[in-house]
């Protein structure tokens, strides 16, 4: 059962489908890494999930409900979609002031939210219109925080953060989740959400391309093998029958284990420069070409 | 504001996040429109924008009550003329304030935040029209404040007859008057979601239509109903300010449907839905 369940959501504007077709679920207690270049839908999908975009089709349920039927959604789903979204002339105390109040919980939430995401009381006083987006990024934390919520939904929540920030997010992430809480967290960046999540689904084009535990998915994802003669390589393993996946600068990803893959080039007496298990190799290059426009598929389950 | 007193403290988000592994329904009331309006409230007077916004609307009244007491003469410095004096630039800024409160959610985009919170967003919208109209209730309370002051200082001497006469209609006139300028603007704002966009038209449309109906004969009568500089004039000149018969009241109320009513309805549904970001 997941806390986040998203079922078929679509998203088109005008004859321009910008989600298609997207399903899958954050189960309670993991953190779910939501990786796609820019514009591959992650924003629209999870603007659908809270109610603040329509969907042209499909269903996506928060804690069991529609977003919108939640009597007191801060209550139970923290969000975080857009760290710039936020009235320059307030404080930043204020911006969070106003969010307890509305969803009604003690002021004294706003100071133990503002110092557990590292904002100084003088930083919280100051206007936002002089924050850094790191700052921001820290205020919108802070506001999805701020209502004890189960499940957090954070829109390239990195974004802006200097790498200690960075690792400090990745730290409350986890402690979040091993609590028993539901992190989504979109970025655009394979490194940033690895180190963290416990799920990727993969999106390009609006299309979920490849969902799955992230250690399934890094697993399954074959060979990175080097030659000195690449043509020759490249025939040594047509000639073997194994599938090579892509190309990365100078070598050739095979979705075989090494093993196959180094028996493949000793029997064409091609020699090897290197060979390894293409690990997070092999999301990558999937990333990579998912930027470059092309399509690609892949099931980690 | 005692109002995030009435929910028991809870555990902080650490500890909490254990009770998360069902998806049972949450034991979170939905916010009352009583605590989304404090909220609202605050929201006019949180921003530079807003509290001078809300100073130059105290400003303007005391000034122009100044104005008139140096220049108008004695006899007519009575409590009544002041008090209608007051009440002219209130209710020409009053839809600004009320524009603003919707649209800086646009132009600032906190109205993600806004809705995310709050997803029925039509409960926000009564909750800003309450704030409205409370917000409308104390500029009644600053004119009267700034006329009292002004009636002191230009009848100390007692010569003037009849210098606190006023009446209960009166104040209720500019009660009227005053929400009916302040619910317009933020109709207006909800109907176009764009500052200057709301601001003219409030302004531009009434007065349009009031040159029409002149202009044209056959609009002549259609123009009399319609025309709200007209029908919500009759709230507050003196003498007889807010006295109004029945068929100013309704004609009024009919102008008060077309010009709040229809704008309003039509930003309902225009908000309803709209995708926000």
């Amino acid at each position: 059962m997941g806390m986040i369940t998203v079922e078929h959501l679509s998203k088109r504007y005008g004859g321009r489908t910008v989600v298609d077709d997207v399903s899958f679920t954050c189960p309670p207690g993991t953190v779910t890494g939501f990786l796609g270049p820019n514009g591959a839908g992650k924003s629209t999908t999870m603007r659908m999930i809270c109610g603040l975009t329509p969907p042209s089709s499909g269903t996506a349920t928060v804690c069991g409900s529609d977003y919108r039927r939640l009597p007191n959604p801060g209550r139970e789903v923290g969000l975080l979609l857009d760290a710039g979204a936020q009235h320059p002339g307030r404080t930043g105390r204020e911006a969070l002031l106003l969010s307890a109040l509305a969803m009604g919980v003690p002021r004294r939430r706003v100071d133990e939210c503002l110092d557990r995401v590292g904002l100084s009381p003088a930083a919280a006083r100051r206007r936002v219109r002089g924050y850094s987006l790191g700052m921001r990024q820290r205020l919108g934390l802070a506001q999805a925080l701020l209502g004890d919520p189960r499940v957090l939904i954070l829109d390239e929540p990195a974004n802006g953060l200097d790498p200690e920030g960075i690792l400090w997010m990745r730290g409350l992430l986890r402690d979040f989740a091993d609590q028993g809480g539901t992190v989504l967290l979109s970025s655009h960046l394979l490194r940033e959400v690895e180190a963290v999540a416990d799920r990727l689904v993969v999106i390009g084009g609006g299309r979920v391309v490849a969902q799955g535990s992230r250690d399934e998915l890094l697993a399954d994802s074959g060979a990175l093998v080097r030659a000195r003669d690449p043509q020759a390589l490249r025939a040594a393993l047509d000639r073997a029958g194994l599938p090579v996946r892509a190309t990365t600068d100078g070598g050739l990803l095979v979705g075989a284990e090494p093993g196959a893959v180094g028996q493949a080039a000793a029997d064409a007496g091609v020699a090897l420069v290197e060979l390894r298990p293409a690990e997070s190799a092999g999301l990558e290059q999937m990333f990579l070409t998912l930027t470059a426009g092309g399509d690609v598929r892949k099931d980690g389950k | 504001m005692t109002v995030d007193s009435t929910v028991p403290p809870r555990a902080t988000a650490r500890t909490s996040a254990g009770r998360s592994s069902g998806t049972a329904p949450s034991d979170h009331g939905r916010p009352s429109l009583l605590r989304l309006t404090v909220v609202e409230l605050r929201k006019l007077t949180d921003t530079r924008s807003g509290f001078w916004l809300l100073v130059v609307i105290a400003l303007l009244s005391a000034g122009i009550v100044t104005v008139f007491v140096l220049s108008v003469p004695d006899g007519d410095q009575r409590f009544d003329n002041l008090f209608a004096a007051a009440q002219i630039p209130v209710g020409l800024l009053l839809p600004v304030l009320g524009i603003l409160l919707v649209t800086s959610e646009f132009s600032q985009r906190t109205l993600s935040t806004t809705f995310a919170l709050v997803p029925r967003r039509h409960r926000v919208v009564l909750a800003k029209l309450a704030a409205g109209v409370l917000a409308a209730l104390a500029a009644v309370v600053v004119c009267l404040a700034t006329t009292t002051v002004g009636t002191l200082l230009a009848t100390g001497d007692g010569a003037t007859p009849g210098a606190w006469s006023t009446s209960a209609a009166a104040i209720l006139g500019s009660a009227v008057f005053l929400v009916v300028n302040m619910l317009m603007g933020i109709a207006f704002g909800l109907m176009l979601h764009s500052t200057p966009l709301a601001i003219v038209l409030s302004l531009v449309l009434p007065v349009a239509w009031s040159v029409l109906g002149e202009l044209v004969t056959r609009l002549r009568s259609a123009a009399e109903w319609l025309d709200i500089g007209t029908t919500t004039a009759v709230l507050v000149e003196p003498p007889a300010a807010g006295d109004l018969t029945a068929g100013q009241w309704a004609r009024l109320a009919v102008s008060v449907a077309v010009w709040v009513g229809v704008p309003l309805v039509a930003g309902l549904v225009r908000t309803a839905r709209r995708e926000v970001s």
